[in-house]
């Protein structure tokens, strides 16, 4: 055991330092910007003094080594920053809105996105994983093709094209679910869920497919090693051959082909809460950007890369926990 | 044996699909088997002897299916029988032993657990009762720690004693018939013995049948009463072992015997004081920190060829890529002609690297795909000769002739529309093209069936005589080097253990592991076998030295 | 939805029946006696779907216009598969009589997905080589004197206009021109994109292979950071800061996206192009070529490349597919191609509302989903060929 212990100790330390670098790279791409962000808050006719001022205020008058520390200090302890809309409407008003706080702003939102991909998940996960079995164990049959064909096309469809379809015949066809998820705190969990239907169900379609196509794709391979062949020339039953033979050694890629998908739903997530106009971090995200607000950018980039970079290294490991060659060393 | 039937298959057609399309793998075979007996299946890759061996548990893999014909098991009929039935007979009364067992055993199960589930699930024995018995299979196949083995993890445990394990699941519910696929092709030499040697004790002593798959003849007089021969799909003769060794009737299979009976005429020995074409002198050499040669030395002299051999793993490669400089040695030297060569390919001159040619043993990764077979041949010969247009032409051709292919038919040919055999003188001709002194020929014929691999041989012999060629010649096969070889060097952990005159290496008193080499290769004598064993003492056929983990 | 679950399992007990009718009428034949529950289940619900499917088509061709609307799509849908995989049928029937022997031989073996693909590419490439020539207006022409907003259809009735079969957005120009533009824009601009990050990654990839050493090291972990951040979000991080940059330096911001893209996705090309690159480096012919003391020019051009134009080839067009679908996305979230370049991401963002009067008027909800269903169809037909091809390579070893 000790050895699979080093193995992902080091995985992990090698997680955390991807982590760091990354967080580097996004704190140098933001602060590429030409010109200052105290002029792009105050607009053109802004005084130097008040450009000062503020620039103090941010702390944008140290130099960028002590800006990127103190930045990534305020990180761990939670502490995201000020959004520059916030803080410009604080400016004008003279008043504090009680919400300046980046970190304030994207709790509540980061919650919607995790239940989004959470319902997405309870869909996706079963579903696909089914199929590809069926799939796998179906292989070349019209039913086989037929999913083929379905899958590929929805990998290669848009998000925004999936979701308009689904809102065509859900909500306007046939009114089932509402087209826009207007979600709020202390709503009850049944509406919440019914409001989330379409997002979930346009990402639980992209994912299915690339998550089903990964799975047959394990499993034929599976299937057609040579130890199953035995398994099967020792007169077992098929449900045997499967739940005995093949599952321990399946178990490994499917668990990868989850984790793998998962950090795909975060890409997709932005898209189809922008369609959906559904309160998640995603349409902060893009709002940010249309808005230039570069703080809440760089934190919501910094929680996608986090998201992405943990579930890819779940899957790592628990397909190193899988591998009986390194459970049971020689 | 008993004269009752146990296996009948008559008229059996099999076909295997590619690109929409059936195409013949097996046609028109019958196969008889009474109980007790021990059927040999023989024939070169693509004859069909894997796909029938499966036939006769009715079973067919993805994309091959019987089109015609019976299979009578025991009077049961497999291929009309329904799933359920079947899967009662099969890991019950007929088991089957795969080629790599390192592969066919499930890696996340121990090894017992995979032996037991047969008798459990057949409800032939319980779980404790199974795994007492499994221990003493693995004692009567003599496998070390019989009591512990089984409670490894398939990937600890070695490749011949995992082949060993799994004649022992195939015994567990003590079938009446088992199919054994080449269950000795993947191992070398002395740990095959061990595998042979108990295998056929333990089908003796349960009485069982078996069809024994193989495309090695040596080792099939050892294993079968019977001898089916197999040619693309096609029976050529069935016979009782003995006759049909002493004699056999169709052509194919007298060809076939005489391969064995290639031998070139011996040289006189080497002048004293002549310098060698190469000479190794005292080389280490290492991949990373790992040593792989330790103090190698040898002479090769001009005209001759020398056989390195030794098993896996042994360094008889590694000191090919010392002397073309893939891998600079750590110590000592190369000379050729005399003169030292830069130990780094990278630093030798055109000319230095022109002297010593390679010829692979894959000929499929040892020629471009995306070049014609022209294109090939023409690089060197532009390359170093300086040749162009028509005179590069004439050149081509006349190697092409060379090597017994007519250049206006293979000019234009890609190398997958090539033979193996074939593919195999196109590398020939490449190494030709440079107008060589030396060429290493590594295992050049250990990936080709026995006729082709003769031809090569044979090709490769009269071409050292025409143009007085020194060959390097590495191999782990005896049978070659006794055909071709003027001297021989052993090699095993990266030592050199032995050298000398192909008649001396031939000949008693040796080195110990020469001895134990030179006597593990199978011989076409049916009593060869039992008289080793008999030499050696029952306790001591595996040589516990060779087959540590 | 219980009308659902109740029809689920109303076909539990048919499919007993198929399988039990099955087994009697051919007297047990080994198909039927060993067939599995979930198998006959499976063949009864096909035939279930696809009788709702004809009954469907048969409501969206109903006399009742309410009917008739509320199954319109489902209808233009199931005609638009039948056409296209006629089209795609007689396209193969043309391709096995005309043309050399090696096209006539790959067209003979190919899937009907595949030729569909070719079709289609083929279709959009002419569409984006002439749009000039086929569009009526041009892509930024406000046409004086017709209204915004004509609705799809060219039924005056309906408010529509015979000239603008496609309608006209919401500044009066012709949407059918735009959306005919769209492929010259949109998928130009997409290959540009994916030209150079093939020049970008599989150089170095190819490099990095040949060489090894500390050059493979250092772009190699470099390429591992970059791919640890989601591409969409990197693209929108980058684009974001390149949208203060443009107007300061000039240089329009769908120049700095088509770099920014091509840097993002030369990463993916990379990882690919090393892998091809190592494993054909480690060929014997390769080593054979070293030791004939061959330079780095002709191992590269000579050895390397004509092995790898086949995986490299399938990935450019898996690569065009992801490129296409970020820049698609990236201009439906309003920062991808700028206007007044028409684009279909732009399209589908700019007309999505008209989704909602699909109810009423069918036709004002096409011209979005056309915008957002041209997207589709071509990475659909892009995936159907690579997925043939990549299926062709590794069928040999089967």
């Amino acid at each position: 055991m000790g050895n699979v212990l080093t193995i992902i100790l080091q995985r992990l330390a090698l997680g955390l330092l991807t982590l760091l670098i990354v967080s580097i790279v996004i704190f140098i791409a933001v602060n590429l910007l030409p010109g200052d962000f105290a002029e792009s808050i105050l607009g053109q006719g802004a005084t130097p003094e008040a450009v000062a001022s503020i620039r103090k205020d941010l702390g944008l008058d140290q130099p960028l080594v002590v800006r990127y520390f103190d930045w990534l200090g305020g990180v761990l302890r939670g502490d995201l920053g000020t959004s520059f809309a916030q803080a410009n409407f604080a400016s004008f008003t003279g008043t504090d809105s009680g919400a300046t706080t980046v970190a304030q702003q994207i709790a509540p939102r980061f919650a919607n996105t995790m239940f989004l991909a959470m319902i997405t998940a309870m869909i996706a996960v079963p579903f696909s994983i089914f199929l590809g079995v069926l799939a796998a164990l179906y292989r070349n049959t019209v039913f086989d093709r037929a999913t083929n064909i379905f899958t590929l096309s929805s990998i290669s469809s848009p998000e925004f094209f999936v979701a308009y379809i689904l809102i065509l015949f859900l909500a306007v066809l046939n009114p089932i679910f509402p087209s826009l998820s207007t979600i709020f705190e202390g709503m009850p969990l049944i509406e919440r869920v019914e409001r989330s239907m379409l997002p979930a169900l346009t990402l639980t379609l992209v994912v299915t497919a690339h998550m089903m196509r990964m799975t047959r794709a394990a499993i034929i391979n599976l299937l057609a090693s040579p130890y199953i062949e035995m398994a099967r020339l020792k007169g077992l039953s098929p449900m045997r051959v499967i739940v005995k033979h093949a599952l321990p050694n399946a178990l490994a890629p499917i668990i990868n082909v989850i984790a793998l998908n998962l950090a795909y739903l975060i890409t997709g997530v932005v898209v189809v809460e922008v369609v959906f106009v559904y309160p998640g971090i995603g349409q902060l995200f893009v709002d940010s950007v249309q808005n230039r607000d570069i703080p809440v950018v760089q934190a919501c980039c910094l929680i996608f890369a986090t998201a992405f970079i943990l579930l890819n290294l779940t899957a790592d490991i628990m397909s190193i926990l899988s591998n009986p060659r390194l459970r049971h060393p020689k | 044996m008993s004269d009752e039937i146990l296996l009948k298959m008559r008229d059996v057609w099999l076909e295997g699909r590619s690109d929409e399309t059936w195409n013949p793998i097996i046609n028109d075979v019958d196969l008889t088997l009474k109980k007790g007996e021990v059927l040999g299946l023989i024939g070169e890759s693509g004859a069909g002897k894997s796909t029938l061996g499966l036939a006769a548990m009715g079973y067919t893999r993805d994309g091959v299916r019987i089109s015609k014909g019976s299979v009578e098991f025991d009077g049961i009929d497999l291929l009309t029988a329904s799933a359920a039935v079947k899967r009662a007979l099969l890991g019950k009364r007929i088991a089957y032993v795969a080629q790599s067992a390192a592969a066919s055993f499930n890696p996340a199960h121990k090894l017992m657990d995979q032996h037991v589930e047969g008798p459990v699930q057949h409800g032939v024995m319980g779980r404790g009762e199974s795994e007492a018995d499994g221990i003493e299979l693995y004692a009567k196949l003599r496998l070390p720690n019989p009591d512990e083995i089984g409670f490894r993890y398939p990937h600890q445990v070695s490749g011949g004693q995992l082949q060993r394990c799994m004649t022992a699941m195939a015994m567990s519910c003590r079938p009446d018939l088992i199919i054994f696929d080449e269950p000795t092709t993947a191992l070398d030499v002395t740990t095959q013995i061990e595998v042979l040697a108990s295998i056929r004790d333990i089908v003796e002593q349960f009485n069982t049948a078996a069809i024994y798959i193989t495309h090695d003849l040596a080792v099939v007089a050892q294993m079968a009463d019977t001898i089916k021969v197999l040619l693309k799909g096609d029976e050529v003769e069935t016979a009782d072992t003995r006759v049909m060794l002493a004699t056999p009737t169709q052509e194919y299979t007298k060809s076939l015997w005489a391969v064995r009976s290639f031998e070139r005429p011996l040289k006189s020995a080497v002048q004293t004081g002549s310098v060698p074409v190469v000479s190794v002198q005292n080389i280490d050499a290492s991949y990373g920190t790992v040593p792989v040669l330790h103090d190698v030395s040898f002479d090769m002299h001009e005209g001759r060829t020398v056989a390195v051999v030794g098993e896996s793993g042994s360094g008889k490669s590694t000191a090919a890529r010392c002397i073309t400089g893939l891998l600079p040695p750590t110590a000592g030297q190369i000379m050729v002609d005399g003169d030292v060569m830069p130990p780094d390919y990278r630093k030798r001159s055109k000319d230095q690297l022109r002297q010593v040619q390679m010829i692979y043993q894959m000929a499929d990764t040892a020629l471009n795909p995306r070049m014609s077979i022209g294109q090939i041949i023409a690089r060197p010969v532009e390359f170093y000769l300086g040749l162009k247009g028509a005179e590069k032409r004439k050149k081509v051709d006349a190697l092409l002739e060379q090597i017994e292919l007519e250049p206006s038919q293979y000019y234009h040919r890609l190398p997958s529309e090539l033979s193996g055999g074939q593919k195999q003188r196109i590398g020939i001709a490449r190494a030709l093209a440079a107008e060589p002194k030396f060429i290493i020929c590594d295992e050049v014929t250990s990936a080709l069936d026995q006729l082709v691999a003769e031809g090569i041989l044979r090709l490769l012999a009269r071409l050292q005589d025409e143009l007085s060629l020194t060959y390097m010649f590495i191999t782990h096969d005896l049978a070659t080097v006794r055909a071709i070889a003027d001297e021989v060097v052993v090699m095993k952990d990266g030592r050199v253990v032995e050298q000398g005159p192909k008649v001396e290496m031939f000949t008693p008193p040796h080195h110990a592991y020469t001895d134990l080499l030179l006597s593990s290769v199978p011989e076409m004598d049916p009593d060869w076998l039992t008289n080793l064993l008999a030499e050696r003492g029952v306790d001591n056929i595996g040589d516990a030295a060779v087959d540590k983990m | 939805m219980i009308w659902f679950v109740a029809a689920l399992i109303g076909l539990a007990a048919v499919a007993w029946g198929f399988r039990f009718a099955g087994q009697a009428v051919t007297g047990n034949a080994p198909k039927f006696r060993d067939m599995p529950y979930g198998v006959a289940y499976g063949y009864v619900l096909g035939a279930a779907v696809l009788a709702w499917l004809v009954w469907a088509y048969m409501q969206g061709r109903s006399d009742d216009q309410a009917i008739a609307n509320k199954f319109f799509f489902l209808r233009i849908a199931i005609e638009g598969f039948i056409i296209f995989a006629i089209a795609a049928w007689l396209f193969r029937l043309l391709g096995r009589s005309v043309g050399t022997a090696r096209s006539k031989k790959l067209f003979r073996s190919m899937p009907l997905t595949a030729s569909f693909g070719i079709l289609t590419i083929l279709i959009y490439a002419i569409f984006a080589i002439f749009a000039g020539l086929i569009a009526p207006y041009g892509q930024e022409q406000i046409i004086p004197g017709v209204a915004a907003n004509i609705i799809p259809g060219g039924d005056p009735e309906l408010g529509g206009n015979p000239d603008f079969p496609l309608g006209t957005d919401q500044i009066g120009r012709d949407i059918l021109s735009r959306l005919i533009y769209g492929a010259q824009n949109t998928v130009g601009i997409a290959f540009a994109t994916t030209v150079l990050a093939f020049l970008l990654g599989g150089t170095l990839g190819f490099l990095a292979a040949t060489l090894g050493g500390w050059l493979d090291q250092l772009l190699s972990r470099a390429v591992d950071v970059l791919m640890a951040i989601p591409s969409l979000i990197f693209a929108l991080l980058l684009m974001t800061i390149a949208s203060v940059w443009a107007p300061e330096l000039g240089i329009p911001l769908t120049v700095f996206m088509v770099v920014i893209i091509a840097v993002i996705d030369s990463t993916r090309v990379y990882r690919l192009a090393r892998a091809v690159g190592q494993n054909i480096v480690v060929m014997d012919y390769i080593e054979a070529a070293k030791l004939r003391g061959e330079g780095l020019g002709y191992l590269v051009f000579k050895e390397i490349l004509p092995n790898a134009t086949a995986p490299l080839l399938a990935e450019f067009g898996l690569r065009f597919c992801f490129v296409f679908l970020t820049i698609a996305a990236l201009s439906f979230l309003g920062v991808g191609i700028q206007p007044p370049l028409a684009d279909w991401g732009t399209m589908v963002r700019d007309l999505g509302g008209f989704v909602n009067f699909a109810q009423f008027a069918p036709m004002a909800a096409t011209a979005p989903l056309l915008a957002a269903g041209a997207i589709a169809l071509l990475t659909v037909a892009v995936n159907f060929v690579v997925d043939w091809m990549l299926h062709k390579s590794s069928g040999l070893k089967e």
